[in-house]
């Protein structure tokens, strides 16, 4: 597709831009809070507690060392396989989200520190066509697994996906068996797997690589599950319970480790890696 | 272009019109023939030229022949083994052992039913976790006795239910592709009707992965994908296009081996043809993977899943 022959891949460093807006309001409480007290907090609401959405960037911040990222990515971007051709091309809504995101795809793959632990983190970015894994999230994914047997150290994937992007057709089914793959290799190498689900963690990433971690820790307000409501609506029309695919329906049904509130979650990760780290015991 | 239904018609007037000839001496061979040579014409050209959605309509029909058909006329003394040890037997994934050509195999095949009663008892072939489940079992056991795993595929997807997701099915599925991508011995997957999704995949994570002419695989059905990306369930004929689901498209895209001649207009028309020739590819590929020793399996394996994936790649 010639339209990315001109796409830069870049690498992703965590400066802050220039952010307008010093307000913000809660959709939860309605309260008008200052923004940079909202930014400090983890994005939650210093008011009544309710999560704001965190992108890629703040989620990697809110969880690694200072100063530690650094972005370990392969240079690639998304090839448009079928020429597929929806509501738009495949290649503009791409463009759309890298413009929407400042990202190059739907993950960001750092080596960075947790509490001085060195891992390989892949963060998944929901705002890029709904985090879905196409070919460059399972590369991305497979390399971060590869860099950390490389390093010696753990690997940690935050998922926020919807799933398999459907504009790659087999080839984002199949990242699935691919991650997989690399996965077991990483289990060989006894080398530790985080898996953190956040909203959402569903379809064919749940289904694959975010339900492989030797430890599996839900965010509060997760949700998790294959398929989504309305899937399951149309096609058996079931009535679903209150609480179904919360992180809360996942603990109950033995789906996952743990749930950890938003402002936990690093000390979680900080303890697990450290309990897992070589030579300290 | 004439449809399918105006060619049934046509062939039953041709029928009527043997029987006049025989029954009443009229001497009507010679127009016979010639509307004969017509019909196989027009059945070539409907069938060369089959649309991406009337392949989907050829993979769902339901006269089609289904995993049990294959299993009981290309294998000799299917055995089947029930159960997941944990509480379910999920009569949509049948597992069992079987001889293929005198080599001894164990059989994991997603299975529809054929009225209303078996649809109800096997889900129309949707998978529960429990049928991961003992899927998983069934590769464990084919690797201790070093049998190679045939995988048939015929499936809308997981089932999606309250039910499933109660009992991971996510989990479920993940858990058997991890299964199919570490056991010891030679599989083989076939997607012989619909191959939907996560359902699929689940079993089809193999050495060779093998489709009938008139088989789909994709990663969302036609439906769904109308109603997500063009946001009308009218554009299901667009969404199967896009979506490259056929099996000439994917073995144009390298995504699988093999394509299983089906005769014209579907496996149905001609069910011990496309035994045959199913037969034959099965047994093939299945000599082929006995050559080779563990690790020449196990790396290729590793290497066929590892690469998979279309990217472009920049420089920094």
């Amino acid at each position: 597709m010639t339209i990315f022959k001109d796409k830069q891949y870049f690498r992703v460093n965590l400066e802050k831009e220039a952010d307008e807006a010093l307000w913000l309001r809660c959709k939860s409480c309605g309260e008008l809070v200052f923004k940079k007290r909202v930014r400090e907090n983890n994005n939650i609401c210093p008011n009544c507690g309710e999560y704001f959405f965190l992108t890629a960037r703040e989620r990697i911040e809110s969880l690694i060392d200072e100063e530690s990222f650094e972005d370990v990515s392969k240079p690639i971007v998304a090839d448009d396989p079928l020429g597929f051709q929806d509501e738009k091309p495949y290649p503009q809504r791409l463009e759309e989200a890298q413009e929407k995101t400042g990202l190059p795809s739907a993950i960001i793959l750092a080596s960075a520190s947790i509490s001085k632990i060195p891992v390989v983190i892949g963060v998944m970015e929901f705002q890029f066509i709904g985090g879905s894994m196409g070919s460059v999230m399972g590369e991305q994914i497979c390399h971060g697994m590869e860099e950390a047997i490389e390093r010696r150290c753990p690997f940690v994937l935050v998922s926020s996906s919807g799933g398999a992007r459907m504009q790659e057709g087999a080839f984002a089914l199949l990242q699935m068996v691919k991650t997989t793959a690399v996965r077991a290799r990483l289990a060989k190498e006894r080398l530790p797997f985080i898996s953190v689900m956040t909203y959402p963690t569903t379809g064919g990433v749940q289904a694959s690589i975010a339900s492989l971690g030797d430890i599996i820790i839900a965010e509060k307000g997760a949700m998790i599950g294959f398929a989504g409501r309305r899937v399951i609506k149309e096609t058996i029309a079931e009535e679903l319970p209150k609480n179904f695919q919360t992180e809360a329906f996942a603990l109950e049904h033995g789906m996952i480790d743990r749930v950890a509130r938003r402002e936990e979650l690093r000390s979680e990760l900080a303890a697990v890696l450290g309990f897992f780290q070589e030579g300290t015991r | 272009m004439s449809d399918e239904r105006t060619l049934d018609l046509l062939e039953a007037k041709i029928q009527e019109l043997r029987e006049l000839n025989k029954a009443d001496g009229l001497e009507l061979s010679a127009e016979i023939s010639k509307l004969e040579r017509k019909l196989a014409q027009l059945r070539t050209e409907l069938y060369a030229n089959l649309g991406d959605w009337e392949r989907v309509r050829i993979a769902r029909n339901p006269k089609r022949p289904y995993s049990l058909d294959y299993i009981g006329e290309v294998f000799s003394g299917f055995y089947e083994l029930h159960g997941d040890r944990l509480g379910g037997d999920d009569r949509a994934l049948i597992t069992g052992l079987a001889e293929l050509d005198g080599r001894r195999v164990v059989i994991i095949a997603q299975q529809k039913g054929r009225d209303p009663a078996e649809n109800k008892e096997r889900y129309f072939g949707m998978v529960r976790p429990q049928g991961y489940h003992k899927a998983v079992r069934i590769m464990r056991l084919a690797e201790r006795f070093g049998f190679p795993i045939i995988s048939l595929i015929d499936t809308p997807g997981a089932y999606p239910g309250l039910e499933s997701e109660e009992k991971n099915i996510g989990g479920a599925i993940a858990s058997s592709i991890l299964s199919m991508l570490e056991i010891e011995v030679p599989t083989i997957a076939v997607i012989i009707g619909e191959g939907g999704s996560g359902g699929a995949v689940a079993i089809g994570a193999a050495d060779r992965l093998l489709m009938l002419e008139n088989a789909i695989f994709s990663v969302i059905s036609p439906e769904g994908a109308a109603a997500i990306l063009w946001k009308s369930k009218e554009r299901v004929k667009e969404a199967a296009v896009a979506l490259k689901l056929t099996a000439p498209d994917l073995l144009n895209l390298g995504v699988i081996d093999e394509v299983i001649p089906e005769p014209l207009g579907g496996a149905h028309k001609d069910v011990s043809q496309v035994m045959a020739a199913f037969k034959e590819s099965l047994v093939r590929n299945l000599a082929d993977l006995g050559e080779k020793s563990v690790q020449e399996l196990l790396t290729q394996r590793y290497e066929r899943y590892r690469k998979i994936g279309r990217y472009n790649t920049l420089s920094d």
